[in-house]
């Protein structure tokens, strides 16, 4: 299976392990993949700005690089999400492939590997975060609001790593505060709702918090860092991907 | 007045830390109850999807609605009224209050009164305006605004509901017991009800086929205003409309679920004629509603029934409360329905979140609130209500990541910067993500270059 | 242009293509399997007090009682009568202790009951008096508002109402108090 990936920007320039996890768990998994050297980002920090109307150069490139993968994949629920809603370019054919070609990684390794067990260990407490736009956009899990049968694609991952202990804040699925330039424009609102989502992991003294989407572990590990925790945040790629204890 | 943006007042609000995570905590709990009321209907999902189709339907044909209502409304004998905005329909019921030399009116809850601006005029012209529903009172007391269009007080302790009714109703000093107050404002405003010369009342659902309405209230005042008055005004806006009365079941059982997790309310008064002896008016307002009813994408925020789930679900909301949306309807809704009133004033509310998604989960006519907040927030950058600074910024990063190597470059220039002179970044003042957060470290290496390094053959 | 042809010239102008209404049957709504045991247990969980009645005359003997206490009682039961019509205004009927009304329909997922301007005679009688009883044949008892409206004109006279349990706030820091504006307590006499 010929694998396209797409890591987002943040994650290239600032958490290259995820990127790196990422791409191990994928081979490991049997896929042949590949990675286009000239894509930068999926425009969502300027779309979610209001300026989806300046993103024509970086949608375009995004274009050039991944047309002719059957497979896109990228680690982050909200870069897949905003691909999947927002990409546009001159080639509409191209444009509407891509967007029903791209999947975020928990959803791929259970939806079309349909994986049922991985070479994975990992004896810590985890916490489990879920990113908002991988849930309520991509339906990654159920949504606590809705009437509708459970379920949970990176648990159902997560089920699989040997010695690891699973725990669910007490709200399940409230935002963390990261919501892109919100972190620095509501930045009083933004660092309150991640110190309650700490806080209820805290509750349940969670060594590590993981998620799907590194914005928000991002965003909760610089909370954690400044006040001095020992909890720290891991991308589920990487739980994924050990093999160490 | 420069009002405070959202940002601004969100940062006061928050300064609170325990009282912030008890406003947090007590809207949350009247989430959990709505979801708690959800799970006990097997149909939940579907009566959402038929809630929103009625109205969508509506909206499609709302003319020939409202066309209809009015005509079967006066066949009844009400009189109907036309209001093009909150001045016109000011003007309106001031006018029904002068010709019949009243002085004293009760109000029971309308949103739409608040947006007109009703109380405040009616003040100016001398006339006494006592609203009825228990919160409002008690807001009307302070001199402040609801902060939440079904729970107004809601960013009030007991403490302080005993100190507003100790200076007003003259209450024990220091009884906080809520039982105590409300039997207070009961005896309080029975009277105001048998004064009154006049009710007015909002409405909740108009229904075309018969030119009734209905209302909705746990405490009884609308109906106590309305029937005890020899005149009834109802204001409603023309998005209350709904085809048929088969068409209340769906709404009726969503409604009050979704606001306090209750069954129904109390009450839900189905209103069609003036009672013996008394005048029934209805103004229908526009304000604002025929214009987003003409944008494509903003239209179905007019399906909206004021339940105010959005309001107990969002975070920010929680966090922030209703007063740090300087509107009259705050919360998410309000955030796509006030760019329209007033773009400039109101460029800031759909940025005051952080678009999770779970308002539009918990709308029972499923309004698309957070797909409607991006979109307003492109709108408000195409019409230039964005600062100049914000604007160059963007435009940079635009250009820099349509070009792959300048955006490796910039890349790597940004972390050597971190690593060489993290000093620079570690300012509260410049960098408002350092107030409260580390940064993140710096690594050597990106992605792509390891991978070049690694993989590449 | 006066402001009815404004707004609806501009509706006319500006709305959406037209969309069909949904079609709703009562097969794919709840259809409890004992409607008295759901109207019982709902109406008392919202602070209602659900009594069962063979004979309704044994309602007459109620209405004595309370009135040999003292209490100023109306009954709507038997129609317009001395005590009580519909010109009858707020300042007379302010110090109604009880009265005592008949529901044509009471509805099981939510407690509530209604009841149309006949049965009451004077609209205020239902939210001015301190005590609501309420009478309601238990064969008039349908599982949810879908099957009352079909069962029901509301708007057949001018006014009706659907009442479940007394009058209620929590705006005071929600705080549940019972007895608000309307009637600090709801009685209903189920009619075996």
């Amino acid at each position: 299976m010929k694998v396209g990936l797409f890591i987002p920007c943040y994650i290239d320039q600032f958490y290259p392990q995820v990127g790196i996890a990422t791409l191990q768990l994928l081979e490991k998994a049997g896929c042949e993949v590949s990675f286009p050297m000239n894509q930068t980002c999926c425009g969502q920090p300027m779309a979610n700005s209001g300026f989806a109307a300046l993103s024509k150069g970086c949608d375009q490139n995004f274009v050039d690089n991944f047309s002719g993968f059957e497979y896109i994949v990228a680690p982050s629920g909200s870069c897949v999400l905003h691909i999947k809603e927002h990409l546009h370019g001159a080639d509409e054919e191209k444009v509407n492939y891509i967007r029903s070609h791209i999947y975020e990684l928990t959803e791929f390794l259970v939806d079309v590997l349909q994986l049922e067990n991985l070479e994975a260990n990992f004896p810590h407490k985890v916490g489990l975060h879920i990113s908002c736009h991988g849930q309520r956009g991509l339906h990654l899990s159920s949504m606590s609001e809705l009437m509708e049968p459970a379920f949970s694609k990176p648990e159902k991952l997560l089920g699989m790593v040997k010695g690891l202990e699973l725990t669910k804040p007490k709200r399940p699925d409230e935002c963390c505060g990261f919501g892109g330039t919100f972190c620095v424009f509501e930045e009083a609102v933004s660092v309150k709702m991640g110190k309650d989502r700490i806080a209820e992991h805290a509750a349940n003294d969670v060594a590590f918090i993981t998620a799907a989407d590194t914005s928000c572990l991002m965003h909760l590990e610089g909370i954690l860092k400044r006040n001095n925790s020992t909890t720290k945040t891991i991308h589920i790629a990487e739980i994924l991907n050990s093999s160490i204890a | 007045m420069k009002l405070q943006t959202h940002a601004a007042a969100a940062s006061t609000f928050i300064a609170d830390e325990p009282r912030t995570d008890w406003h947090d905590e007590t809207l949350w709990f009247v989430r959990s109850k709505r979801d708690k009321a959800a799970h006990g209907i097997a149909e939940w999902e579907a009566l959402r999807e038929w809630a929103s189709k009625i109205k969508e339907h509506t909206l499609s044909n709302l003319d020939n609605y409202l066309i209809e209502f009015e005509e079967k409304a006066k066949a009844n004998g009400v009189t109907v009224h036309w209001a093009a905005n909150g001045a016109e329909h000011n003007q309106i019921v001031f006018d029904i209050i002068r010709k019949n030399n009243i002085q004293k009116i009760v109000k029971s809850k309308s949103m739409l009164t608040e947006e007109c601006g009703l109380n405040e005029y009616l003040h100016v012209k001398g006339i006494e305006t006592v609203d009825t529903d228990l919160g409002e009172r008690i807001v009307q007391f302070r001199n402040e605004m609801p902060s939440h269009i079904v729970l107004p007080a809601i960013h009030l302790k007991k403490e302080d509901v005993s100190e507003t009714f100790h200076r007003h109703l003259g209450t024990e000093k220091g009884n906080n017991d809520p039982q105590y107050l409300t039997e207070a404002a009961r005896q309080h405003l029975r009277s105001k009800f048998i004064e009154a010369g006049l009710a007015i009342t909002g409405v909740n659902f108009a229904i075309a086929e018969t030119g009734g309405f209905v209302v909705c209230t746990n405490e009884g005042n609308a109906d106590m205003g309305a029937h005890a008055a020899p005149i009834h005004i109802a204001c409603m806006g023309f998005e209350k409309i709904i085809p048929k009365a088969e068409h209340l079941a769906v709404f009726l059982r969503l409604l009050a679920r979704s606001a306090t997790g209750q069954p129904i309310t109390t009450y839900s008064s189905h209103f069609s004629k003036p009672g013996a002896g008394q005048q029934m008016h209805i103004v229908i307002v526009d304000n604002g509603r025929s214009k987003q009813l003409g944008r494509t994408d903003f239209r179905n925020s007019l399906k909206c029934i004021r339940c105010a789930a959005c309001f107990n679900t969002c975070p920010v909301y929680r966090r922030s409360g209703g007063h740090s949306y300087h509107t009259a309807v705050s919360g998410p809704i309000g955030s796509i329905l006030n760019p329209n009133l007033d773009m400039k004033a109101n460029a800031d509310l759909p940025f005051a979140s952080t678009l999770c998604g779970s308002c539009s989960n918990v709308c029972p006519v499923k309004i698309d609130i957070h797909q409607q907040l991006w979109k307003w927030r492109q709108v408000i950058v195409s019409e230039g209500y964005v600062s100049a600074g914000k604007k160059i910024g963007m435009k940079g990063m635009a250009f820099v990541l349509s070009k792959p190597a300048l955006y490796r470059f910039s890349g790597k220039a940004v972390r050597s910067f971190m690593s060489l002179f993290p000093f620079l970044f570690r300012t509260k003042k410049l960098n408002p993500w350092y107030r409260q957060r580390q940064m993140p470290e710096a690594p050597k290496q990106s992605f792509t270059d390891w991978y070049k390094q690694n993989k590449k053959a | 242009m006066n402001a009815r042809a404004q707004i609806l010239n501009t509706i006319s102008a500006n709305k959406p293509a037209l969309a069909d209404l949904p079609a709703i049957s009562l097969q794919q709504v709840t259809n409890y399997d004992d409607v008295f045991a759901k109207f019982k247990a709902t109406l008392e969980s919202i602070g209602g007090q659900v009594l069962e009645l063979d004979d309704i005359n044994e309602l007459q003997l109620l209405i004595n009682e309370e009135k040999n206490a003292g209490h100023y009682v109306l009954t709507a039961i038997n129609g317009v009568n001395d005590e009580l019509n519909n010109a009858q205004d707020a300042i007379t009927l302010e110090p109604v202790h009880k009265a005592f009304i008949k529901a044509s329909i009471g509805v099981a997922e939510n407690g509530a009951v209604w009841i149309k301007e006949s049965q009451m005679i004077n609209r205020l009688l239902p939210f001015i008096c301190q005590h609501l009883v309420v009478v309601l044949e238990k064969e008039k008892i349908v599982s949810t508002m879908h099957h009352a409206y079909q069962q029901l004109d509301v708007f057949e006279e001018g006014f009706g109402v659907f009442i479940a349990g007394p009058s209620k706030t929590a705006d005071i820091e929600q705080s549940l108090v019972i007895g608000a504006h309307g009637a600090r307590s709801m009685t209903v006499y189920i009619l075996n």
